[in-house]
């Protein structure tokens, strides 16, 4: 009977408040997400526009480009800039982005110290374009944004990439949150399932409550070595007041902001997910579904900064990395 | 929100399925079990020609009780037209008879045959020998040399045919054997040289069955009398092999013409063809009541059509497997319901056939593919390109296996095409992002969805329930509404979401 030691009971699943893949379809997303709002989500650019009108930082546009006949001219757009970010407009899970970090003698280096040639740069556009990466294979835009300078305090947590904070807002309300930290596994991409390290955030303070490699606990960054347990998100109020303010944004209920924190800006919203993911319950070693039940009994139109004292208030839970470890304080 | 709508659909349909099903039971008395059953074949001739503004009298040979085979019921459908059955020695015949036709014209004919191993042919006299037209020189020496070689070579009757059929059509054919078939078809030719060397033979039309299929021809046999055994026996024209096949139905034994048509062009017969079962009552007694609401189903469309709906009314099935895979156990698939279209392939080409072309043709596709990633194509030409490797991939293992030897491997011809490509495509791109593993995981996955679609929808209950009860599908529809709707975990979550729980035993 060793092969059942990996499986569970669904009645323990239910203990924990887990939300299952059907539950998140069916109450969740089919219930508080309308259809005609997911454009706005899944293209980038309209995202980012927006984001621009309802005073929501983004990393800056250097440009977009829409047509074969403009990757030609795509050089001239790059000019002169150090960094930057080619990213597919209607992209999913991280596909197609490519970093570049910095352009020396015509040579454009990628996080890896990897170098491509202009032309490298071009096929990967061109193919963006005919809809390589987009969902349904649909033609596609590619939006190119400034790179960004991601904050110091966070650089010994992340190797290579740049470590982005998932924050999932239940209509207005944050109501978990976690930080993925890319890893040499993850070749430098902050995709969990890839081997990224997700740690899970108190929505109180945003400091690090447990850390999670492959579904494992684990302490410390497996590349750089650092302690997980004194991870604290600089700048944690705003950034929960941009994700909450994401809401009234797209009208959305269920809704995954993927934010980063740079070095001169503070928090930014990188992008938004209409689909969030399941994973972020097992970073922070709880199910969502107590969380969601207590906001779906909160009445609507309470105004963003109230919505992130509630959450703060009633999601605080203390670490399990530090030296005490305590069972998750009862939330609702 | 109420849910009391939706329960009341789910309901509905469940009732309605149920009584539909129940009521086709018991008015029918169609078992719910496909055992216990006669074999009935339906064959459906359709006669097409084109009318010359004038009087048409159009003669079809129809099939008799023979070995294997009884004649059930009989239908014919000719808007306008005079019917008369007639009957000779020579076998029936149907007359369709108008004074004045213009245009394309249609007359069905449809007959159900009862498969009964017990049959037997009606005694037949043999015909006596036709006249012998005398051959012309060269033709003449020709012919009498090949009757002399298979006459030296031969014992009695039938070893004497089997012989003549191999000089002239196997590969022992030699030079008097072509010269002869530049003047006549082969099974003319056979008979009139059995004729000449004093054998009773004649060639008659046989019906090849096959279930669901359309647009067949009727194809040539030859029959040589056995005078000692007092009885007909028949040989395979190309092969020289003796005996009837299985499923094999005669249809026009006397010698003459299947189709006769005056007053008309382009006339030609096509059959398509079904095979069900019945319970031994019921196919004895056969009913077709009259056409009233409740028998209004698919059994009353051409049995053409029936063909192709008895393929259809298996999607269902398929689509309710992966339903069930993807919702209730959280399998990954490349491409929803790519699975049920391979499935589909698997029941043309059986399973393991199915399996290994399938695998082949994706393996091959993939280090194409992959080549063509180099070349930094266009979407659209790309996967275009993809289409035109799995048909050359196809061709190319379809003459091999033929080559080979394996006639299995014909059948690969039945995959979709456009479907494979996209999967090669996805599963490439795939590759790419997220590795071998994920391909191996999501193409396992499809696999293990299409093998289960396709053992769900071969098995011969599940054959007999979905075409013979029509409510069945609503009972399908409703249990796939449910399933839309089911919140729980999936199997694979308990196995996912694991590692959450283990923090709450005391350690």
């Amino acid at each position: 009977m060793s092969w059942l030691k990996n499986w569970t009971w669904p009645t323990r699943l239910r203990d924990k408040g887990i939300v299952g893949m059907n539950r998140r379809n069916i109450r969740y997303i089919g219930r508080y997400n309308a259809r005609r709002l997911y454009p706005l989500v899944d293209d980038k650019l309209k995202t980012k526009l927006l984001a621009q009108q309802y005073g929501i930082t983004t990393p800056e546009l250097i440009g977009t480009v829409t047509t074969q006949f403009g990757v030609k001219h795509m050089s001239d757009m790059l000019d002169g800039h150090q960094g930057f970010v080619v990213k597919p407009a209607k992209g999913s899970g991280g596909k197609g982005i490519l970093v570049i970090e910095k352009v020396e003698n015509g040579l454009f280096y990628k996080p890896s110290g990897a170098s491509l040639t202009m032309e490298d740069i071009e096929r990967h556009v061109s193919n963006l374009l005919s809809g390589l990466y987009s969902l349904g294979g649909s033609p596609d835009v590619a939006v190119i944004e400034t790179l960004i300078n991601f904050d110091e305090s966070l650089l010994e947590y992340t190797y290579e990439g740049v470590p982005d904070i998932r924050v999932i807002v239940f209509k207005g309300y944050p109501v978990m949150a976690m930080m993925r930290l890319s890893t040499a596994a993850s070749d430098g991409k902050a995709n969990l399932h890839q081997g990224a390290v997700g740690v899970g955030l108190n929505i109180a303070t945003g400091a690090a409550l447990r850390g999670v490699q492959f579904d494992r606990p684990c302490y410390s960054h497996p590349d750089t070595g650092h302690d997980l347990a004194s991870l604290v998100v600089p700048q944690w109020e705003t950034l929960l007041h941009l994700a909450a303010g994401c809401y009234e944004m797209t009208g959305l209920g269920y809704l995954g902001t993927d934010m980063v924190l740079d070095r001169k800006h503070g928090p930014m919203l990188l992008e938004l997910n209409a689909r969030p993911g399941l994973a972020i319950q097992m970073t922070n070693g709880e199910g969502l579904r107590r969380r969601l039940d207590l906001i779906e009994r909160q009445p609507d139109n309470v105004p963003v900064a109230k919505r992130v004292a509630f959450a703060q208030h009633h999601f605080a839970r203390k670490s399990e990395l530090v030296d005490n470890p305590d069972t998750p304080s009862a939330t609702a | 929100m109420s849910r009391l709508p939706f329960y009341f659909i789910v309901g509905l349909l469940l009732l309605v399925g149920i009584v539909a099903s129940v009521h086709r039971h018991l008015q029918f008395e169609i078992p719910w079990f496909p055992g216990e059953q006669r074999q009935v074949w339906e064959i459906e001739a359709v006669i097409n020609f084109n009318a010359q503004n004038g009087p048409v009298q159009v003669d079809l040979a129809l099939p008799s009780h023979q070995a294997g085979f009884r004649v059930l019921t009989e239908n014919t459908a000719s808007s306008g037209y005079g019917l008369a059955y007639q009957a000779d020695e020579l076998g029936r015949q149907a007359q369709w008879t108008i004074r004045e036709a213009a245009g394309s014209q249609q007359l069905y004919y449809s007959v159900q045959m009862l498969v009964s191993p017990d049959s037997r042919a009606p005694i037949q006299t043999p015909p006596g020998i036709p006249a012998v037209t005398p051959w012309e020189s060269p033709y003449d020496t020709a012919a009498s040399q090949l009757i002399d070689r298979a006459w030296d070579r031969s014992a009695n009757n039938a070893t004497f045919a089997r012989e003549l059929i191999l000089d002239i059509n196997g590969e022992r054919q030699g030079e008097n054997a072509r010269l002869l078939l530049t003047q006549m078809q082969p099974s003319a030719l056979i008979v009139r040289l059995l004729n000449q060397a004093g054998v009773q033979a004649r060639e008659v039309s046989g019906l090849l069955l096959e279930d669901g299929r359309r647009r067949q021809t009727l194809s040539s046999w030859i029959q040589v009398f056995d005078q000692t055994a007092e009885e007909w026996t028949l040989f395979n024209p190309a092969t020289g092999e003796q005996g009837q096949p299985e499923n094999l139905l005669l249809w026009e034994t006397g010698g003459r013409a299947v189709l006769e048509v005056q007053g008309g062009t382009n006339s030609r017969v096509s059959f398509s063809m079904l095979t069900h079962y019945q319970p031994a009552s019921a196919a004895v007694r056969n009913h077709y009541s009259d056409d009233t609401l409740l028998n209004f189903s698919i059994h009353s469309l051409p049995l053409e059509e029936q063909a192709l709906f008895q393929t259809i009314l298996l999607i269902p099935i398929g689509a309710l497997v992966v339903v069930f895979l993807r919702v209730l156990v959280g399998v990954k698939t490349s491409g929803t319901f790519m699975p049920v279209l391979i499935a589909l392939a698997f029941i043309q080409t059986t399973l393991l056939t199915g399996l290994i072309g399938f695998l082949l043709i994706v393996a091959v596709g993939l280090i194409i593919r992959n080549y063509l990633s180099y070349l930094n194509l266009l979407l659209v030409a790309r996967v275009s390109a993809v289409i035109i490797t799995v048909i050359a991939i196809i061709s190319i293992f379809t003459v091999l296996a033929y080559r080979m030897g394996l006639s299995a491997g014909l059948t690969v011809t039945f995959f979709p095409m456009i479907i494979l490509a996209w999967t090669i495509e996805r599963m490439s791109i795939l590759w790419e992002e997220e590795g071998p593993k994920q391909v191996l995981v999501q193409g396992g996955g499809s696999l293990l969805t299409a093998v289960l679609a396709f053992l769900a929808m071969n098995n011969p209950w599940v054959r007999h329930i979905t075409f013979n009860f029509l409510g069945v599908q609503l009972i399908l529809m409703a249990f796939i509404l449910l399933l839309g709707n089911y919140t729980g975990y999936r199997l694979l979550e308990l196995r996912r979401f694991k590692p959450i729980t283990e923090d709450e035993k005391p350690s």
